[in-house]
């Protein structure tokens, strides 16, 4: 009973978080709900007896909006909400698509005949899951590895405002880089 | 509780999320557009672990390989962001249709 009403508080709660990332002003606050979208989101997880995978998104989660806060800060014009605004484009249409998706999702979802028996849960998922991650899901792990690390590279790859072609020429052939400002003591 | 309670609320994220998406001009409103719709997908497969196959890892897992695509997203978006925006300005999506034409 305690389980229905806490899921039931968070999940309203989370969806009107989300819905509140597109209608309120200010950049920051539009992350900060957000946040509070994941956070109330990840507590139903806790709920099924997922206990480390709940915390590990709440404790991404509110690591990435605080690093999103400084990005939102820096690329929106109207960043303290000080004034209404609104940047939408074709809004009706995504609207309509919208309400169609969710109407066809629901449909699917009172419609398919879900398995009644619900498997016995582990008596630690958190072992399951880390059992599974070094053995029979292993691949899955050596390949999140990877990603990972060409996305580090692609990324400060991306952000790089002079990379070494600008500096050294395209053939990097230049002995000395062509600095803005030389570095060194006899610059 | 039931599956089908955890499914409605990961549709509703994924579709407030699409909303988002396909309404918001700034790139980084985008971007939060699609980190809902990838939160309805950790709801969507939490649940299904649960209440249909809690017995084997593979739900979980899943879940695993959306957080770390929702943290690659980010990072990406983020990256080509700040290319776009220092070559040429640009940090609305309207701005930035180069493979249109």
């Amino acid at each position: 009973m305690v389980h229905t009403a806490v899921f039931a508080v968070c999940a309203a709660a989370s969806v009107a978080a989300g819905v509140a990332v597109f209608r309120v002003d200010s950049m920051a606050r539009a992350t900060l709900a957000l946040l509070a979208s994941f956070v109330l989101a990840a507590i139903t997880l806790l709920l099924l007896d997922l206990s480390y995978l709940g915390v590990l998104v709440i404790l991404m989660m509110t690591m990435e909006m605080m690093i999103m806060i400084v990005f939102m800060i820096m690329y929106m014009m109207n960043p303290a909400g000080l004034m209404p605004m609104t940047m939408v484009h074709n809004n009706r249409g995504a609207l309509a698509i919208s309400l169609a998706v969710f109407a066809a999702l629901v449909t699917g979802i009172f419609l398919v005949p879900w398995p009644d028996t619900r498997p016995g849960t582990p008596a630690d998922p958190t072992l399951q899951l880390a059992e599974a991650i070094m053995g029979s899901k292993m691949l899955v792990m050596m390949v999140i590895g990877m990603v990972l690390f060409a996305t580090m590279v692609a990324a400060t790859v991306l952000s790089t405002a002079r990379g070494r072609y600008d500096r050294y020429g395209d053939r990097l052939r230049r002995s000395r880089p062509d600095d803005p400002i030389r570095g060194g003591v006899g610059r | 509780m039931s599956l089908e309670l955890y499914l409605l609320l990961a549709a509703a994220l994924l579709t407030v999320g699409l909303y988002g998406a396909l309404s918001q001009q700034s790139i980084v409103m985008l971007m939060m557009g699609l980190e809902l719709m990838l939160n309805g997908v950790i709801v969507a497969a939490g649940a299904f672990w649960f209440y249909a196959s809690a017995d084997r890892p593979d739900g979980q897992v899943l879940v695993l390989v959306v957080v770390t695509a929702m943290a690659v997203e980010m990072a990406m978006g983020f990256a080509v962001t700040t290319a776009i925006f220092r070559s040429r300005d640009v940090d609305m999506v309207d701005s930035a249709t180069d493979l249109k034409d």
